[in-house]
C-alpha cells in the first residue's frame, strides 16, 4: 500500500516497448516457475486464473451430469441411470453448479484477477489469504466429487439439503457427509475471498480512484463481498448443526429430539437468497463493462446503477422466506412484497443496459453478442421470477419444471455473462486473442439452445410436472415438450465443446493481443497483456470511471445531464489537472 | 393509482365478510382494475384454468400477471432491440455523443415499476386472502404423506384410503362443498400438490398443515409429490376424485362397511413401521429400477 502511494503517477504516455521490457525483467529476478510458481503463487493474477480455470472445469463436470439428465428424460420410462443415481447426478449437477462454478468463477476468478488492476493497486490485501482460499476451494470440490466414489454414492438430497431428508436415519451414506464438508471447505473460501475484496476495495484504492469513480464491477464485487461476510457465517453455522445432528447425537433438526425441521429451511435461505445476488452481481458487473466498450459510450446511469446494486443487496437480505411459501408456516404478505420489490432495481439495472447501447456505435464482438444474450435471457429469467414472488402463483409452480426453467433462464443468462467476460478479458490475461468466428458459432449455439431448453420447461411445468422426477410413467404427454428441451441442452452441450475448440485454437495459433485490443475504458487497459507483477509502471490521472478512455480520448469525455456547458467545465476541469 | 388503491381496499373487506357474490365481483374488480383487463377472454398462458374456487381466482391471478409482463416484458425487449439493430456501427472509429445521464428518464423507470408492483401486490393479497382462507368445513379429509405413498382418513369414520408409489391411491371428496385437508407428514417433507387444484402445500413432520378446497367440477385428477423425499420420490402418486355429495356419501359408507379393524391398524402400523425401521414396505415397481 504504502508502495503505491509513493510511486509517482506518470501522466507521460504508457509507453509499450517500455512495460515490455519490464515484465520479463520482472520474470526473470522473482522465484519459482511453471508448477512450483502455481502451488506457491500469492499473486492475485496467477490465483485469479487458478480459480477462473478450476471453476471451469467444474462447469464442464456440472454440464455433463446436466446432459445424462436430459437424456434420462427423453422417455417416460428411461431407465438409463436408476433412481438412486438420478437423485446423485441432480443433487450434484445442482451443487458442483453454484457451489463450485458460478461463485467461485465471479467473485474468486475474475474478481481476483481485475479487482485490484481496475483500482490500480499492486495486489489484493491479503494475498496469503488469497491464496489459501484458492487452497481451501479446490480442496472442497475434490471433497464434493469424490462421493461418487464411496459406498452409498454421492449426495442425494437436492443441493438444498432439506432437513429431515439429509438427517443420519435418511441419508446414511458417506457422500452426505462429503457434501457437508466440502460445502464447509468451500464457504470459508468464499468468506476469506469476501474479506480480501472488501479490504482491497476500501484500502488499496490509487490515488484519485474515490469510491464513485470506481468501475462498475468494482462496485458489484464490493457489495458482493459484503453480501458474502452477511450470508456464508448463516450457512457454515447450519452446516455444522447439521454435521452435529447426523453424528454427534444432537436434534436441532430432528423432531423425535424436540427439533425443528424448518429451521433448516431458513437457515438455508437466509444464505440461499443473498447467494442469489452474490453470483448474480459479479455478472451484472461483468456486462456493465462490456456494454459501455462496444458502445463507445459511457455506462448510461452510472449512479443509478451503484444505487440499483446497493437496494438489491439491501432487499435480498429480507426476502429469503419467499422459496418457503409452500410451507404454510412463512408470513406470505412481508416476503412477497419485499420480493416484488427487487424487481425495482433490476429493472433500473435492465434499462441502463439497453441506454448505454442506446444513441451509441454498437461493435458485435463475442463478448458483446454474449452480453446481449445475457440481456435476452436476463429479462426472461427476471420476468418469471416475479410471478414467483406472488405466494397464489407460487403455490401451484413452486416445484415445478416452471420453476426449474425460472433459475435456468438466469443461470443461462450468467452462463452468457461468465463467456462475455472470458472473451473480454482472455486477450488481457494471455496476451492473446480468442478467436472471435468460433466465438461467435460458440455464441449462436448458446443462445438458441438456452430458450430452446428453457421455453419446452415453463410449459411442461406448468402442465405439472414436479422437477427431481427421474420418470413420468403415467404422462407420456410431457414427453415431446422434454424432447425439446433435450434439444436445447445438446446444443448448449456442443456450444461448451466450441468453447474448448476456442481455446486450443486461440492457444495454439496466439494472435498478439497489445495492451488494448478493445479501446477499453478502465485501468486494466493501460497496462501491459499480460500485466506486469505488480500491475502497473504507469498510472493515468484519474477523473472519472473511465481513466484510461479519458486518456485516450481527451475529446470525447462523459456528458453529465447532457449539458453541454457542464461538458465543457468537465473538460477544462481535467485538462488543468493534467498539466498539474 | 390511489383510487385503484382504494377500491382494491374495499375489495378486500368485502371478501372478508365472505357473500359469495361480493366476493366474487369484489374480486373480479380486484384484478380488473389494477389490470384493466378482467372483462375480456384471455388465453391461459399455458396454466390450468382449475377445478375449485380458489384454483379459479389464482388462474385469474395468473392471467393478469402475464397480462402485466407481456406489456412491461413487451416494451423493454423492443428497446433492447431497438438499441442493439439501430446503433450498430458502421465504422471502426466514429465515436458517439458521451451522454451518462438523463434524470428524468431515469426517474420514470424507477417510479413507473413502483406502481406496477403495488398493483400486482395488491392483486396477490386479494388472492391470497382467499386460497388461505378456512371457511367453516363441511367435510375434513387427514392426509398423510409418508415414504412413498399417502393415507387418506375422514375423522369420524372408519374408511382408510392408503396405497404406495404407482398404487396412486385416491382421496375422494364431494363437489361444491367446503373441504378441509389437515396434512401431516410421517417422516421427511413432502409435497401435496394437485395440477388441476393450482395448488400445493409441503406436508411436513411436527407440523400441521390446514387449508381448504371447494370443488366446481367432478372428475378424477391426477397429483403427486413434489418435494424430493427420498428413492421413490419419482413415483409418488394418488388421485383425487371429486364426486357429488350424495355419491361421496354412499362412498364413505360402503367404505366404513367394508373396511376392517384389521385394515385400520395395518394402515397405521405400516406407516409407522416404515417409520422407525427406515424400511421400505415394498413399493410397486413400474420400471426396471434396480435400487432398493
Ligand atoms: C447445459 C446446461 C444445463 C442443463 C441442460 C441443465 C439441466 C438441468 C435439469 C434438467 C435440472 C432438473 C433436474 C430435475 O429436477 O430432475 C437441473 C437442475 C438444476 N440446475 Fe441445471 N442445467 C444446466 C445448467 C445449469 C447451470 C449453469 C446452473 C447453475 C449455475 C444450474 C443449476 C441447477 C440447479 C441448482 C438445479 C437444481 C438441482 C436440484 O433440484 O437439487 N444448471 N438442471
Ligand atoms: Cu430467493
Ligand atoms: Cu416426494
Amino acid at each position: 500500500m504504502t508502495d503505491l502511494i509513493e510511486r509517482p503517477v506518470s501522466t507521460s504516455d504508457g509507453d509499450n516497448v517500455d512495460h515490455g521490457t519490464e515484465t520479463s525483467h520482472h520474470h526473470d529476478h522473482h522465484g519459482p516457475t511453471g508448477i512450483m510458481k502455481w502451488l506457491t503463487s500469492t499473486d492475485h493474477k496467477v490465483i485469479g486464473l487458478s480459480y477462473t480455470v478450476t471453476s471451469l472445469i467444474m462447469m464442464i463436470i456440472g454440464g455433463a451430469f446436466a446432459e445424462i439428465i436430459r437424456a434420462q428424460l427423453v422417455s417416460p420410462t428411461s431407465n438409463l441411470v436408476s433412481f438412486s443415481q438420478y437423485n446423485e447426478l441432480f443433487t450434484m449437477h445442482g451443487s458442483v453448479m453454484i457451489y463450485l462454478f458460478v461463485g467461485p468463477f465471479a467473485f474468486a476468478g475474475l474478481a481476483n484477477y481485475l479487482i485490484p488492476i481496475q483500482i490500480g493497486a499492486p495486489d489484493m490485501a491479503f494475498p496469503r489469504l488469497n491464496a489459501f482460499s484458492y487452497w481451501l476451494y479446490l480442496t472442497g470440490s475434490i471433497t464434493m466429487l469424490s462421493g461418487f466414489l464411496v459406498g452409498g454414492g454421492a449426495a442425494n438430497f437436492g443441493w438444498v439439503g432439506y432437513a429431515p431428508l439429509s438427517s443420519a436415519a435418511n441419508s446414511p451414506g458417506t457422500g452426505a457427509d462429503l457434501w457437508i464438508c466440502a460445502l464447509l471447505l468451500t464457504g470459508f473460501s468464499a468468506i476469506f475471498s469476501g474479506v480480501n475484496l472488501v479490504a482491497t476495495i476500501f484500502y488499496l484504492r490509487a490515488p484519485g480512484m474515490t469510491l464513485f469513480r470506481m468501475p462498475i464491477f468494482t462496485w458489484n464485487m464490493l457489495v458482493t463481498g459484503i453480501l458474502i461476510l452477511l450470508a456464508f457465517p448463516v450457512l457454515t453455522a447450519g452446516l455444522i448443526m447439521l454435521y452435529c445432528d447426523r453424528h454427534f447425537g444432537t436434534h436441532i433438526y430432528t423432531v423425535q429430539g424436540g427439533g425443528v425441521p424448518l429451521l433448516w429451511q431458513h437457515i438455508f435461505w437466509f444464505w440461499g437468497h443473498p447467494e442469489v445476488y452474490i453470483l448474480a452481481l459479479p455478472f451484472f458487473g461483468i456486462v456493465t463493462e462490456i456494454f459501455p466498450v462496444f458502445s463507445k459510450k459511457p455506462v448510461f446511469g452510472y449512479r443509478g446503477m451503484v444505487f440499483a446494486t446497493l437496494t438489491i443487496a439491501a432487499l435480498s437480505l429480507g426476502v429469503w422466506a419467499h422459496h418457503m411459501f409452500t410451507t404454510g408456516a412463512v408470513l406470505l404478505p412481508f416476503f412477497s412484497i419485499m420480493s416484488l420489490l427487487i424487481a425495482v432495481p433490476t429493472g433500473i439495472k435492465m434499462f441502463n443496459w439497453i441506454g448505454t447501447m442506446w444513441g451509441g456505435k454498437v461493435h458485435y464482438s463475442t463478448a458483446m453478442l454474449m452480453s446481449m444474450g445475457f440481456l435476452f435471457t436476463f429479462l426472461i429469467g427476471g420476468i418469471t421470477g416475479i410471478f414467483l414472488a406472488s405466494p397464489p402463483l407460487d403455490f401451484f409452480t413452486h416445484d415445478t419444471y416452471y420453476v426449474v426453467a425460472h433459475f435456468h433462464s438466469v443461470v443461462m443468462a450468467l452462463v452468457m455473462g461468465a463467456l462475455a467476460g472470458i472473451y473480454f478479458w482472455a486477450p488481457k490475461m494471455t496476451g492473446h486473442m480468442m478467436h472471435e468466428g468460433i466465438g461467435k458459432i460458440q455464441f449462436w449455439f448458446l443462445f438458441i439452445g438456452t430458450q430452446l431448453f428453457t421455453f419446452p420447461l415453463y410449459l411442461v411445468g406448468l402442465h405439472g410436472m414436479p422437477r427431481r422426477m427421474a420418470n413420468y410413467p403415467i404422462n407420456p404427454s410431457w414427453q415431446t415438450l422434454n424432447e425439446w428441451g433435450s434439444v436445447g441442452a445438446i446444443l448448449i452441450g456442443i456450444s461448451m465443446v466450441l468453447f474448448l475448440v476456442n481455446v486450443i485454437y486461440s492457444w495454439k495459433k496466439p494472435v498478439v493481443a497489445g495492451d488494448n485490443p478493445w479501446d477499453g475504458h478502465t485501468l486494466e487497459w493501460f497496462t501491459t497483456s499480460p500485466p506486469p507483477s505488480h500491475n502497473f509502471l504507469s498510472l493515468p490521472p484519474i477523473h472519472s470511471e473511465r481513466p484510461t478512455w479519458d486518456y485516450n480520448h481527451p475529446d470525447h469525455l462523459a456528458i453529465e445531464h447532457n449539458h453541454k456547458k457542464q461538458a465543457k467545465k468537465s473538460a477544462k476541469a481535467s485538462a488543468a489537472s493534467d498539466a498539474s | 393509482m390511489e383510487e385503484t388503491l382504494s377500491q382494491l381496499e374495499s375489495a378486500q373487506e368485502s371478501v372478508a365478510d365472505r357473500s359469495p357474490r361480493t366476493k366474487k365481483r369484489a374480486l373480479a374488480l380486484a384484478i380488473a382494475a389494477p389490470l384493466l383487463l378482467g372483462g375480456c377472454e384471455l388465453p391461459s398462458f399455458g396454466a390450468f384454468h382449475g377445478v375449485t374456487k380458489t384454483a379459479n381466482s389464482t388462474f385469474k391471478l395468473w392471467q393478469g400477471f402475464n397480462v402485466t409482463a407481456i406489456v412491461v416484458g413487451g416494451i423493454t425487449l423492443l428497446a433492447m432491440i431497438w438499441a442493439i439493430f439501430a446503433y450498430r456501427a458502421k465504422d471502426k472509429t466514429s465515436i458517439p455523443k458521451q451522454t451518462q445521464y438523463h434524470i428524468p428518464l431515469e426517474l420514470t423507470y424507477t417510479i413507473i415499476p413502483i406502481f406496477i408492483v403495488i398493483g400486482l401486490f395488491a392483486a396477490t393479497v386479494v388472492v391470497e386472502n382467499q386460497v388461505v382462507d378456512e371457511p367453516a368445513p363441511n367435510a375434513t379429509i387427514n392426509v398423510t404423506a409418508f415414504q412413498w405413498g399417502w393415507k387418506f382418513t375422514y375423522p369420524g369414520h372408519k374408511a382408510v384410503v392408503v396405497g404406495q408409489t404407482t398404487q396412486s391411491p385416491i382421496m375422494v371428496m364431494p363437489e361444491n362443498k367446503n373441504v378441509l385437508i389437515n396434512l401431516r407428514s410421517t417422516d421427511v417433507i413432502h409435497g401435496f400438490y394437485v395440477p388441476e387444484f393450482n395448488f400445493s402445500r409441503y406436508a411436513q413432520p411436527g407440523l400441521l398443515n390446514t387449508f381448504t378446497f371447494n370443488a366446481n367440477k367432478t372428475g378424477m385428477f391426477d397429483a403427486q409429490c413434489t418435494q424430493l423425499c427420498g428413492l421413490y420420490h419419482t413415483l409418488m402418486y394418488f388421485r383425487v376424485n371429486v364426486v357429488s355429495q350424495a355419491k361421496f356419501d354412499a362412498w364413505l359408507r360402503a367404505k366404513d362397511a367394508s373396511t376392517t379393524q384389521q385394515e385400520v391398524i395395518d394402515a397405521n402400523s405400516a406407516i409407522a413401521l416404515e417409520n422407525n425401521a427406515g424400511v421400505a414396505v415394498n413399493p410397486t415397481k413400474s420400471n426396471g429400477d434396480g435400487a432398493n
